[in-house]
């Protein structure tokens, strides 16, 4: 196992969305992600809990990717890896987001 | 030990227990009396016969001696793993020698249970594992599965598993890691016929193997976990 | 998107995950979980073995309504672990069945996806199984109905086969499979001969949901869609409650030993649709379920 921690600085408005949302199952190749509030105001905060190891470089290219793209001001994010591929990675994190804000049926 | 020496030293004033296929059942005297003693023989692996054959006897106790306690000897291997017992449903026969034990519990039969041999898994489950106390010989064989198969169904390495046993009483097998769960009551080591008159002295008080696996430090979660779901009432979820 | 038997349609069973299925079984809106996620109660054991954890230990628990009627529901995740019991998983469904003898709800709905005991925490699952048999007939022996649903990946096997056997009433589906030990085990420990678990028409013909319907081992068989064990589940409350009797266990009992009697002897399924007098059994396992009811509706469906 490896624990890895990434925060962001993320100088946004706080999304309003639920108190938290999961998305994912850990299992092989898939993963689960969660999303709190935080009253962190501009920072969000990733912890990545992931069996595989020595990835830490390519996990923190995929979050950076995907702060980018959203606005994650006071947000924590957990997860639970299985060794899911980047790709799967991106897709849950959106998931997750989209969950959160309540835009999933 | 032979089940007959076992029964020779816990039954002194005698009994009459037969054993058929080996499967055991009969009656032995107590200093509390008369009990019903049910049981397995020689690692017997339970199948849906055994199941129904014990089934049959805890619903004759239960209609022809209400209230009488019923000890239950183990020695099994674990369930019968074959084709024809699960075509079959092998899985509804243990689970109906489990509601009898049960009905017979609710109908005020004290059930108690000595593991003397092997007491693994399913056929563990479908028996003894259902008594309001559950002792153990101290030479008795306790398990799930040997960790050389455990390392190799996990695909975790043996000497990680052997020394994490050390540390923590879930992995390996042994009657000891067992007690230290709260899944064993106590081990009887000597004067079996004073341990089982005690036994059969003390009410039944629910199921308190989480409660003794907290106070063993053996499992230190199982018991604050199911407490704090029962405290979550309709509005705190 | 509604029909008259439930509000959602064509959401498969077997291919939701634990939360999805509690989400389209009940009532929308309605479900309160009981210690989720967020409390983090995960495994310490597969935590020292060096392995991923779930936030929820692989089972979903909580309260929520069905057509407006208070139930308790669990349900665990195949995808996490084959949905194999530990210690945190096993405890959270005890304690859900101990809060339904204080609760008194209209029933527990059990949504099992299992292969039994977690091999990493062994002696814990065990235990932990052992317990939930325990709390299960005791919430029965309350009055509470119990209500098993299996339709998942992994089945429903191990001791929590035998849980399954502890319901009141049994909800599947074609795909779901229901036994003691898996195919594959009985294969690793005994040999291909014995069970060939890569003979996957064998292996839903022997433990598969048809088959469990027609030896009386399950209550209802339905369609792959969680309306439709939604609808099943309704029905289900409306019969009488199953008591654990004596004079029930009895009438088990015999039902049991008949069935030893008449085919204890085959060696397929089809040697036992056969006697029971359907015709054509092997083209039993290709029917559609409307289809396979109708075909088998003469056969008297035990405690339906």
């Amino acid at each position: 196992m490896e624990h890895l921690r990434f925060e962001f600085k993320t100088p946004g408005n706080r999304p309003s969305g639920r108190a938290s949302a999961l998305v994912g199952v850990v299992s092989s190749g898939n993963l689960e992600v969660m999303v709190e509030s935080t009253d962190l105001n501009e920072a969000c905060q990733v912890e990545v809990n992931t069996s595989a190891r020595g990835f830490a470089a390519i996990w923190q290219a995929v979050l950076t990717d995907f702060a980018e793209r959203h606005d994650l001001a006071g947000l924590r994010i957990s997860i639970n890896d299985g060794g899911a591929t980047p790709a799967v990675v991106s897709l849950r994190l959106d998931q997750a987001i989209e969950e959160f804000l309540g835009m999933s049926s | 030990m032979t089940v007959e020496a076992l029964m020779k030293q816990l039954f002194p004033a005698g009994h009459a227990v037969q054993i058929q296929g080996d499967i055991l059942t009969g009656s032995a005297m107590t200093p509390k009396g008369t009990i019903a003693v049910m049981g397995t023989a020689n690692h017997l692996a339970v199948g849906v016969e055994t199941a129904l054959a014990l089934a049959d006897f805890v619903l004759k106790v239960v209609r022809e001696w209400p209230g009488r306690p019923i000890l239950m000897l183990v020695d099994t291997q674990g369930q019968r793993l074959s084709k024809r017992d699960e075509l079959l449903g092998i899985n509804g026969y243990l689970a109906h020698l489990v509601k009898c034990l049960e009905m017979a519990r609710l109908r005020g039969h004290r059930l108690l249970s000595l593991v003397y041999g092997e007491a693994v898994s399913g056929g563990f489950l479908s028996f003894g594992l259902m008594a309001d106390e559950i002792h153990a010989l101290p030479d008795a064989k306790v398990r799930v599965m040997n960790l050389p198969a455990m390392a190799r169904i996990t695909k975790l390495p043996l000497a990680m598993l052997e020394e994490l046993s050390s540390a923590s009483p879930s992995f390996a097998p042994g009657v000891e890691n067992f007690l230290q769960l709260g899944g064993v009551c106590s081990i009887w080591s000597d004067m079996l016929s004073e341990q089982l008159a005690n036994a059969l002295g003390r009410q039944a008080a629910g199921d308190q193997r989480r409660q003794q696996g907290l106070q063993r430090l053996g499992r230190k979660l199982a018991h604050q976990v199911s407490q704090s779901v029962t405290a979550c009432g309709p509005g705190d979820g | 998107m509604s029909d008259l038997s439930g509000r959602h349609r064509g959401h498969s069973y077997y291919e939701a995950n634990a939360r999805g299925r509690i989400t389209h079984l009940l009532d929308a809106g309605s479900f309160r979980e009981i210690l989720g996620p967020t409390e983090r109660l995960t495994s310490p054991h597969l935590e020292l073995l060096g392995l991923p954890c779930a936030f929820d230990d692989g089972i979903v628990v909580g309260h929520g309504r069905i057509d407006g009627r208070q139930v308790l529901i669990a349900s665990q995740e195949g995808g996490f672990m084959g949905g194999a019991v530990g210690e945190v998983h096993g405890a959270k469904l005890t304690g859900l069945l101990e809060l339904a003898v204080q609760e008194r709800p209209a029933a527990v709905l059990l949504l099992l996806e299992s292969g039994g005991v977690r091999l990493h925490e062994a002696n814990a699952g065990l235990i932990a199984i052992s317990e939930i048999i325990r709390a299960l007939l005791a919430a029965r022996a309350a009055g509470i109905p119990v209500i098993g649903l299996i339709g998942g990946v992994y089945g429903c096997f191990g001791g929590m086969g035998i849980v399954a056997r502890c319901c009141d009433s049994l909800i599947i589906n074609e795909e779901g499979r229901l036994g003691l030990s898996g195919p594959d085990v009985i294969e690793t420990t005994m040999g291909v001969e014995e069970f060939d678990a890569a003979d996957r028409a064998l292996v839903w013909r022997t433990v598969g949901g048809k088959h469990r319907l027609l030896l009386g081992e399950v209550q209802r068989l339905v369609e792959d869609d969680i309306a439709a064990f939604r609808s099943a589940a309704l029905e289900t409350l409306e019969q009488p409650i199953q008591d654990l009797s004596l004079e029930a266990l009895e009438a088990e009992h015999q039902a049991l030993s008949a069935r030893l009697t008449d085919y204890g002897s085959c060696q397929d399924a089809t040697e036992i649709w056969s006697q029971l007098g359907l015709h054509d059994p092997l083209q039993l396992p290709l029917l559609d379920i409307q289809s396979f009811l109708k075909a088998t509706c003469k056969i008297g469906r035990e405690g339906a």
